[in-house]
């Protein structure tokens, strides 16, 4: 399980890579493992205003709707429209080609780290 | 604490995603649900269904207490043959639907869902009184595993002194598959399935599962055969318009009102739990009918969403999933049966959106040359 040292985590199991105030998101390969083959992806457009902790999309596997949760609060500035014609990039490739949207954020509430998303995912 | 499958150490190694499934915990997934599907469709796949309940009814009276007990014929199907068939409450609600193999003139196997197994094997101990008959519950010491797919024969002939071409759809026949060496296990060896795939279930002595599965995986190998977990499961059993218990049918619904009617046979002689009320039902019970749905996009009807007609809630959805083999979502739903032609442009609400489907025949997935 890949659970890269550069980046940032939220409990929902998305990762963000923040600079210069804007924060690339994706799901964790923990999360997609989980989710099974995913099937649907619905991204926020670019112009959403969207809010951390809200939901902001959804994704589905053959078995299950998961919702998107904003790991920030800002504007949706890109969308990685390969993700939504090849969901499976989500699962293939989850830190880089199956990246979701980016946001200039706001505000960027408290985000964990590597090894506290790790020893989240470890206690199930 | 889940009851785990003779085979669980094998789908440890196998790295299985392991899941609850009526009290079992059973692999849902190896590797990729996708995969393990085209696998079936396109080669073959190998499942662990060790959590079916077999239960054994035995002696002179084996045929009549299963007249009695369930809404099908089973005294008319003869040695070697096997029946799919609905145990009823005695107001006509389905509390399981069945395969029942008979073995022996006087030794049939019923074979329930795992979530029903206590339900059924409790109503055949009940329904067995004063008939001269025994009921034994087989599960723990039964493992179940099934080979599906286009080229299931090829692998199970080549591990069995079965004389394949000659077991028929829903035949079975005692046989030896055969490992390494003198290597020898005795199974029943069914031609059934809930793939939509030609394909057979293997039941066997549970100690010997894991050396059947090696067998079956070793001889699978050169044509492709995957391990494959429940989640392919249920979306092969929805492209083949199979019912699950739980979904399509339930206590709520007879075998009437799940378009399942040709199951119940009055025509047998004497009683049989339900008839009465069955026979009204039979009679009563339009209220709904089950039909096929067809998406467009990648979103999926699912279990619960309404079907919309004009806004006006017209059915409910029993199973949904994107099909893995066609491309487009589809589902079952239950429909007032004015609006069941194939053709018929409905809606379904999927989570507040309101997307388009048409009703099309099911099964929505015929393999090729089926008879």
């Amino acid at each position: 399980m890949s659970i890269p040292q550069d980046l940032s985590y939220t409990k929902e199991h998305e990762w963000l890579r923040v600079a210069d105030g804007v924060a690339l998101v994706g799901i964790t390969e923990f999360a997609a493992e989980a989710l099974g083959d995913i099937v649907f992806v619905q991204l926020p457009a670019v112009g959403d205003k969207v809010t951390a902790g809200e939901v902001c999309g959804e994704i589905e596997s053959t078995k299950s709707v998961s919702e998107l949760y904003a790991p920030v609060t800002g504007e949706v500035t890109e969308v990685n429209e390969a993700t939504v014609d090849a969901p499976e990039l989500i699962n293939s490739d989850p830190f880089d080609k199956g990246w979701l949207f980016r946001v200039r954020a706001d505000d960027v509430p408290e985000l964990l780290d590597a090894a506290a998303y790790a020893a989240l995912i470890q206690e199930g | 604490m889940a009851t785990e499958s003779p085979l669980h150490e094998v789908h440890r190694k196998l790295g299985a995603l392991f899941t609850d499934f009526a009290g079992w915990n059973m692999p849902v997934r190896y590797s990729s649900e996708l995969a393990e599907h085209k696998a079936v469709r396109e080669a073959a796949g190998i499942f662990d269904l060790s959590h079916m309940a077999e239960i054994e009814v035995t002696g002179k009276q084996a045929a009549d207490v299963l007249d009695y007990a369930l809404v099908g014929n089973l005294s008319a199907v003869k040695v070697g043959r096997a029946r799919y068939s609905m145990l009823c409450d005695a107001t006509g609600g389905i509390l399981d639907d069945l395969v029942v193999y008979r073995l022996e003139d006087e030794k049939f196997l019923v074979v329930a869902n795992a979530g029903n197994a206590a339900v059924v094997a409790d109503a055949l101990a009940e329904r067995v009184a004063g008939f001269d008959a025994v009921v034994t519950n087989r599960s723990a010491e039964v493992a179940l595993i099934a080979v599906q797919g286009p080229r299931a024969t090829d692998i199970v002939g080549a591990v069995t002194d079965a004389d394949l071409p000659e077991l028929k759809y829903y035949a079975s026949v005692q046989a030896n598959v055969k490992g390494p060496l003198s290597e020898k296990h005795s199974v029943l060896l069914a031609r059934t399935g809930y793939t939509g795939e030609d394909g057979f279930e293997l039941y066997v002595p549970a100690a010997e599962a894991p050396a059947v599965w090696q067998i079956l995986t070793e001889a699978g190998e050169p044509h492709g055969l995957l391990p494959a977990g429940l989640a392919c499961r249920d979306t092969l059993r929805l492209e083949a318009g199979m019912p699950l218990y739980g979904n399509e049918l339930s206590v709520e619904l007879s075998p009437f009102q799940a378009g399942l009617g040709r199951v119940v046979k009055f025509e047998k002689a004497g009683d049989f739990v339900g008839k009465a009320e069955l026979a009204k039902r039979a009679e009563t019970d339009e209220a709904r009918v089950l039909v096929g749905l067809k998406g467009a996009g990648r979103r999926a009807p699912r279990h619960g969403y309404q079907v919309l007609n004009d806004g006006a809630e017209v059915g409910e959805v029993t199973s949904g999933a994107l099909s893995p083999t066609l491309g487009y979502p589809i589902a079952m739903a239950y429909l007032t049966p004015e609006l069941n032609e194939p053709g018929t442009k409905l809606s379904v609400d999927i989570r507040g959106k309101i997307e388009p489907v048409e009703v099309v025949a099911l099964p929505f997935y015929k393999r090729e040359g089926i008879k």
